[in-house]
């Protein structure tokens, strides 16, 4: 049994980049991703705004290096794209070296074609291109990325609505550490499409000004579209290898609110239990989070249920937060994985990405979410969240990374984190007392983050991704 | 090693499966002693009677997943109570709640679908959206039983269910929890039936379904059904069989492989082909896809007892759930019933290990297998 489980790769595509690179630079530029509707006629556009990927289906197409494929959904595409950058972001040529899965996430499967089917098919059930729809499943655009990628061994797909793709990770680490798979590939796709867009919209939870997480005059969420997928692998398959490591997937848990099929309880326990469960898998308190990217969503229902969960859990030590939906909207089923790849970014580059469109605090809520870019420079301070010494001067985290020395040296008290228990998990760097990073200047102070993933069905999943001392 | 053990039941098919009145077990009572032979090229499950699992107020707004699941799932965890030797009426909450469909709620996607191409995106009511989600069934069951614990969907074509099975076997393992309830759903509908018959999947004309295995014609019949199972890390005297594992694999390059896979599983659990008291396959009608099977039952296993399933439930995504729901009965009963035989024979006795092997249009392959407790 692998004890833990590392994350050595990452691939991306969202409204605010079409690989790690490009959203990274948006994220730092504080460039969110949210505008018109283009991809598909609906009486909604220039009414309610989305957060698109910025690609054609033909130009994802060419980019597969398939370009003859003609069936392809967009999830399918939008999956096949990151899952290939994460593949090659953690280094690996030979899928038949070590016992290799694929789990994904999807809400929607190949909507986008069935809604073009159903159109000529309701007027005469002769009708219809079939190629529309026989794509249509769930599990179409997984094996899509499977035979993308080569990958045979093992391969499934979840689908729990928004929190979808967290479950995705939950699920590959729980197989790397029963030894059933050695590597797995893990995240989710979801496509924009009317289906959603309309659903949503009869819910009246669509925010027409763009989404405004965890504002008192928020309207509602805004919906993208992406994909995002981690690269997951055993101890030692890690150790074999030499392989670098971006993060450990140090904590996780699901819970159900069994409260309402939409709607979250007033008091979040789904989501308290499972924030809960997550850090108590890491070993950690509560106060060694060093940050929370939250759910978010800007629903007035979602951000109060939620709010209230993390104050319920974490007291008067509330880590600082923020909901990075305002850049890349609600990407659904692909969701909990664009934001754990945020997290790694945060965690690389330690800098908070700040929430956007925030300006007034929740009146329910003493808690509010950081909303300047936080270079993380400077140990963190419990009641500091998020107004650290920034400045244009300090970016000298974009050019971070496993190479950068500044990262290497996190000082002598900061060994042993990957060879002991869970009981040395990192309490260095978090609270008021710990001032022994001061000095450094390049502490890495960030190095717990817990992500949220709430969805329909009363489905709430949480992980904790942990820095690790070879970073 | 963890011990898995199946300690309940609930499964709603086109057959009486549900069990008899008040019966405990519930599910051991007449076991396909009356199977149903429908003039069809589609099989629909028999309402179990639904107000007897779901408060009526909630049966108005569940599409017939929802409904299926649901009781599938109370039904299981009544028999539960009463494998695990507990009074009557206890409600027993389990720790985990894991779900398999290969299409979800396909009912309610399609009905906003219409509706929003034929409203032209205006005037749309939001219920059957809600309720479109792939994880309705298990967030329902969730809900009417107030369980907080783990929630899981799984929509993963001709192996959705063994997914879910994976899932439950690993957590049991890691000991995250000591009790799953795990199941698998799928529901037919006019629509989809319409679409995959375009497909060419299905028997063009109705047949006799239980003379499946003797209709020559290209396709197979459609099918539905939700079947759920009470998994625990503990044996109770009145255990239905021990769950010993579950394997899936995408399509193998050769016959060669494939048999490649199923002696590394037997050989994963320490068995012999010799070992296997039944074989239960996925066997279909369609003359094509059929013939792996017959050269399986006619090579390696030709001294096994081989079985089949679908003449009773149809072909769907989530069948392997009714195969399931059949070895362990095979187990807890001690007979193998004559109309899932393959070949007639006289009873045996002693059945130890039954073998599921079936594979979804070619594409989805799996192993499950049961043991006797």
């Amino acid at each position: 049994m692998s004890k833990r489980v590392y994350i050595t790769g990452i691939g991306i595509i969202c409204a605010i980049g079409n690989n790690v690179e490009e959203t990274l630079q948006s994220l730092m530029a504080e460039r969110s991703g949210i505008g018109e509707i283009t991809l598909f006629d609906t009486i909604h556009r220039g009414v309610i705004p989305m957060a698109e990927v910025k690609l054609s289906n033909k130009a994802l197409l060419e980019a597969t290096g398939h370009p003859g494929q003609k069936n392809l959904t967009r999830t399918a595409l939008l999956g096949m794209t990151a899952a290939k950058e994460a593949l090659k972001n953690a280094g690996i040529t030979d899928l038949h070296q070590y016992k290799t899965g694929l789990i994904s996430a999807t809400t929607v499967g190949g909507m986008d074609r069935s809604e073009v089917f159903f159109e000529t098919f309701l007027a005469d059930p002769r009708q219809g291109k079939m190629i529309d729809i026989v794509n249509h499943d769930c599990g179409d655009s997984t094996e899509r990325i499977a035979s993308h990628l080569g990958i045979s061994d093992f391969v499934t797909t979840i689908s729990t609505a928004c929190s979808s793709s967290v479950n995705a990770i939950m699920a590959g680490s729980n197989l790397i550490k029963t030894g059933q798979l050695d590597r797995v590939v893990v995240g989710g796709t979801d496509s924009v499409t009317r289906f959603t867009l309309n659903g949503f919209n009869t819910l009246m939870i669509l925010d027409k000004t763009g989404c405004h997480p965890f504002d008192e005059n928020r309207a509602g969420l805004t919906l993208g579209e992406g994909a995002a997928f981690l690269v997951l692998e055993s101890e030692d398959v890690v150790a074999k290898e030499h392989k670098p490591v971006l993060a450990e997937v140090s904590g996780y848990g699901n819970a159900n609110d069994a409260f309402h099929q939409t709607a979250s309880s007033p008091d979040g326990k789904g989501a308290f239990l499972a924030m809960s469960k997550a850090v108590a898998m890491s070993g950690l308190q509560p106060r060694d989070i060093s940050y929370i990217n939250v759910h978010g969503t800007g629903t007035q229902n979602n951000d109060l249920s939620e709010g209230t969960a993390i104050e319920r859990l974490f007291g008067d030590h509330v880590p600082p937060f923020s909901s990075t939906k305002g850049y890349t909207g609600h990407t659904l089923g692909a969701a909990g994985a664009v934001e754990a790849v945020i997290s790694i970014l945060t965690l690389r580059h330690q800098v908070i990405f700040p929430n956007l469109n925030f300006s007034t605090p929740m009146k329910e809520l003493r808690i509010k979410p950081v909303t300047i870019v936080d270079t993380g420079h400077a140990p963190y301070r419990p009641d500091d969240t998020g107004h650290m010494d920034t400045g244009p001067d300090d970016t000298g985290h974009m050019d971070t990374g496993p190479d950068d020395p500044g990262h290497m040296d996190t000082g002598p008290d900061d060994t042993g984190h990957m060879d002991t228990g869970p009981d040395n998990t990192g309490h260095m760097d978090t609270g008021p007392d710990d001032t022994g990073h001061m000095d450094t200047g390049h502490a890495p102070y960030l190095r717990h983050i817990l992500s949220n993933s709430f969805g329909f069905g009363g489905n709430n999943s949480s992980i904790v991704l942990s820095k690790t001392i070879d970073q | 090693m963890t011990n898995i053990y199946i300690n309940g039941l609930g499964n709603v098919s086109p057959q009486k499966t549900t069990g008899n009145d008040g019966a405990c077990p519930v599910a051991t009572t007449g076991f396909l002693t009356n199977p149903i032979s429908y003039e069809t090229n589609q099989l629909k499950c028999i309402d179990p009677g639904y107000k007897d699992f779901i408060p009526a107020e909630m049966i108005r707004r569940m599409s017939r997943i929802i409904r299926m699941g649901v009781a599938s799932a109370k039904l299981c965890l009544r028999d539960a109570v009463c494998i695990l030797n507990q009074d009557e009426g206890t409600e027993i909450t389990p720790q985990a709640i894991i779900t398999g469909s290969g299409l979800g709620c396909i009912e309610d996607t399609e009905k906003f679908l219409a509706s929003m191409i034929r409203n032209r995106e205006e005037f749309l009511t939001p219920t059957s959206f809600i309720q479109s989600t792939h994880n309705t069934v298990a967030g329902q069951i969730a809900l009417l039983l107030n369980c907080h614990g783990y929630n899981f969907t799984y929509v993963h074509r001709g192996i959705s269910f063994e997914s879910a099975l994976i899932d439950a076997m690993t957590q049991l393992q890691l000991g995250e929890f000591s009790n799953v309830l795990v199941g698998g759903s799928d529901e037919l509908t006019a629509n989809s039936f319409a679409i995959t018959s375009r497909f060419g999947l299905w028997k063009q004309k109705p047949i006799q379904s239980l003379d499946l295995l003797k209709d020559n014609n290209r396709g197979t019949i459609a099918g539905e059904g939700s079947s759920f199972f009470f998994l625990e890390n503990q044996k109770h005297a009145q255990s239905y069989a021990r769950f010993s594992g579950v394997s899936t694999f995408l399509k193998p390059a050769s016959d060669v492989e494939l048999r490649s896979k199923l002696y590394d599983f037997l050989e994963s659990h320490g068995l012999k082909v010799g070992d296997i008291s039944l074989l239960i396959l996925g066997l279909n009608g369609d003359p094509q896809s059929d013939h792996i099977y017959h050269q399986l039952a006619d090579s390696d296993f030709k001294d096994t007892l081989c079985g089949y399933y679908k003449h009773l439930c149809g072909e769907y995504h989530t069948s392997p759930a009714f195969a399931m729901w059949l070895g362990a009965m095979v187990i807890k009963n001690q007979v193998v019933p004559e109309v899932t035989m393959v070949k007639i024979r006289p009873q045996a006795t002693g059945y130890e290990h039954v073998l599921i092997y079936n594979n979804f249009r070619g594409n989805n392959h799996s192993f499950i297998l049961l043991s006797r407790p």
